[in-house]
């Protein structure tokens, strides 16, 4: 579907839905209400354009326990020395001051008939539209002898802030000669390049504190992610370091013992200094509790993130199934937009125009040495379907892979710009 | 940021530019050839440095005598503190006779009388410039070629409201506070420079594999839009 606006608005039943009147409240309250769980790429920035583009008409809040948040988005980099933890984390204070009421509390419940969610510090917030952006929680027992309790003595790091400093303490403390392990995880899963970057990052640092240490990757995939770019620069930059076992070898075979620290591969067992472990994943908690998963995702409509389950929640980012997009900032990030508008839309009957996604992940295998992959996809009755894409070459010249990763630069200070204000 | 100085320059020379150019481009082989005469005292291409005169890469766009670590003459200082540019047009006079350009140049070359031989020297130069197949705009070839746009195109105008929409796909990566790092600003554009240059990502003539899948979906309606959005953005 390419449509123009001129089509779209013209359009007769589009055009009946979008310029529709406002939506009149039952409890004959003046404002519409948005809520906004979870404040990071898809949620911060939802609530940030509602709030700014609806220009004090709708009433604006969001839900994020944590103060600050902190980038998933380069915690990789931070891994491997090239950032610094403050570079990845960014405050809520300009959202604040600029008309969304931030609530620093967990949303432990959602009332779909009275429209309310429920926070852990007591107390009810009610809503006329409700997006969910709680982004992941892990599939239990999907690592045979890990789960959260263990989350101390073997990391996962997948989400952001103090996991990814615990990893990288671990990694410092390596013994000279070490083993660093990883447990990555089936499809799909949040950030496909991420593990493997993560990879590339570990081993940059390893290189120059720990030359003669080495990674294990137990892969339950049979490839993964810009695998061709990646294995070329672990050859290149790495060799000898890296062992990556891919489903063909035993990689999802895996079983770990935390207290131990071994890790078991089609039956080998191996004494390892480091473990990360990234289970499979699903939905963030909040979005099964409020009854719009099926199976571990929240499956949505295309047009404007709303759910399958309820036509006043929203579901954005990596909770939500939604079809060709990757489980990326930038895309939660894009489908906030295009959800914004359509909510903004229902609530005050502002225009709503067609949507529109994009995403292009940036990796970095060494410093300075930045691939990446991208896409356009576009709104189809099914699903949010790829239309076009590109992805790096093998091969490229050291320039162009330095101005690759100053552009990763760009991205990183251009959406957490977009997300926060 | 330099592409937008790039196609505000060429937008200029293309309208004053002297017959030869706008025939079009040169033959860089040939120009190769002709490049012998001047290779006594100049060098261009990987490795090339400064020799009798100073090496010419890099030369297309940039301002005169401003090659750091080179002796100019004085009157070469002068001319581009002057602000004296090298673009096809000034290059070419000054290949033609260089001390009608600048009259006591050390240059001591009596010039290239042959228009068809300019041509061919300065798309040979051009190699070892910004490459003009990746930048359409960049000196010389943006003449004749940056705007075979349609003039229906340019002439659309463009609806903010809907640019406001579209451009919010934009600001994923691009900063609305015209900040520029790693990316380049696309904030307070001419309308005419944005919308050629969202053509030339189009059409695939620019390179950016991004910018070409962004622009690929556009139709010319919303190149306008977000055109005239990002004209006034401050
Ligand atoms: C190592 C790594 C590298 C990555 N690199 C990139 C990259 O280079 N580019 C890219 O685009 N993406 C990258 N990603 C992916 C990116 O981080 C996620 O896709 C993105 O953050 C998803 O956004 P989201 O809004 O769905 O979830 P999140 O950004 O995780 O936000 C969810 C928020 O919800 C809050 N929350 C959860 N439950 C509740 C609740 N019950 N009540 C209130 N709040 C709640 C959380 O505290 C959190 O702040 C990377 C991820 C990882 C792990």
């Amino acid at each position: 579907m390419n449509i123009n606006r001129r089509l779209f608005i013209g359009s007769g039943a589009a055009a009946a839905t979008t310029l529709a009147a406002p939506t009149v409240f039952a409890d004959g309250h003046a404002k519409p209400r948005v809520v906004v769980v979870g404040g990071g790429a898809g949620g911060a920035t939802a609530a940030r354009y509602i709030a700014k583009d609806s220009k004090g008409e709708i009433d604006v809040t969001l839900i994020e326990p944590t103060r600050m948040y902190y980038t998933c988005f380069f915690s990789n980099l931070y891994l491997g020395g090239v950032k610094g933890i403050d570079d990845l984390g960014h405050s809520y204070g300009t959202l604040a001051a600029n008309g969304v009421n931030v609530v620093h509390d967990w949303a432990v419940g959602v009332d779909r008939d009275a429209k309310t969610v429920s926070l852990a510090g007591g107390g009810q917030v009610p809503y006329d539209k409700l997006i969910l952006s709680p982004g992941i929680d892990f599939v239990d027992g999907a690592v045979e002898g890990w789960d959260l309790s263990a989350q101390n003595a073997m990391p996962h790091a997948y989400k952001g802030g103090s996991q990814t400093e615990l990893l990288k303490a671990q990694m410092a403390a390596m013994p000279q000669g070490g083993t660093f392990a990883m447990v990555a995880p089936p499809n799909p899963y949040r950030c496909p390049p991420g593990p493997y970057e993560r990879v590339s990052m570990v081993a940059h640092y390893l290189k120059a504190n720990n030359p003669t240490a080495k990674i294990i990757v137990a892969d339950p995939k049979p490839k993964f992610s810009k695998m061709a770019l990646f294995q070329e620069g672990w050859a290149e930059h790495y060799e000898g370091m890296i062992d990556w076992i891919g489903e063909d070898f035993g990689g999802g075979e895996v079983s770990v013992d935390p207290a131990a620290m071994t890790v078991t591969i089609d039956g080998e067992v191996t004494n390892v200094d480091v473990c990360n472990i990234i289970p499979a994943m699903k939905a963030g908690r909040i979005a099964e509790i409020a009854g719009v998963t099926d199976g571990n995702w929240a499956p949505v409509n295309a047009a404007d993130m709303s759910t399958k389950a309820d036509a006043d929640i929203y579901v954005l980012g990596d909770a939500s199934q939604q079809g060709d997009m990757p489980k990326s900032g930038y895309a939660a990030n894009s489908q906030a937009k295009v959800c914004a508008n359509a909510v903004r839309g229902a609530l005050t009957g502002a225009k709503v125009f067609p949507a529109k996604f994009s995403n292009t992940c940036w990796s970095l295998i060494d410093a300075n040495d930045g691939v990446k992959v991208g896409a356009t996809y576009e709104a189809t009755d099914e699903k949010i379907a790829k239309v076009d894409g590109f992805i790096s070459a093998t091969g490229e010249s050291a320039e162009l892979r330095k101005a690759t990763y100053e552009e990763s630069e760009g991205w990183y200070a251009g959406i957490t710009a977009d997300m926060f204000g | 940021m330099f592409g937008r100085l790039c196609i505000s320059l060429t937008l200029a020379a293309g309208v004053v530019a002297g017959p030869n150019f706008a025939q079009g481009v040169g033959d860089a082989d040939k120009g190769a050839e002709i490049f012998k005469k001047c290779s006594g005292c100049h060098q261009v291409g990987v490795g090339a440095s400064d020799k009798v005169g100073p090496h010419l890469n890099g030369i297309f766009g940039s301002p005169a005598a401003a090659h750091e670590g080179y002796r100019y003459s004085k009157s070469m200082t002068r001319a581009g503190d002057d602000g004296l540019i090298w673009t096809a047009e000034t290059l070419d006079a000054y290949l033609e006779n260089p001390r009608a350009l600048v009259s006591k140049t050390r240059m001591s070359f009596r010039g290239l009388k042959d228009p068809a031989d300019r041509a061919d020297v300065l798309a040979y130069l051009r190699r070892f410039s910004d490459d003009p197949a990746n930048i359409p705009e960049a000196e010389p070839t943006a003449i004749g070629t940056d705007h075979d746009l349609d003039p229906e195109i340019l002439a659309l105008v463009g609806d903010a409201e809907y640019g406001e929409y579209l451009a919010s796909e934009c600001l994923t990566c691009h900063r609305a506070d015209g900040a520029a790092e790693g990316i380049p600003s696309i904030t307070l554009w001419e309308t005419e420079d944005f919308v050629i240059a969202m053509h030339a990502y189009k059409r695939k003539l620019r390179p950016h594999p991004v910018m070409q899948m962004m622009a690929g979906r556009l139709n010319d309606e919303e190149i306008a839009a977000l055109a005239a959005y990002f004209k006034d953005l401050d």
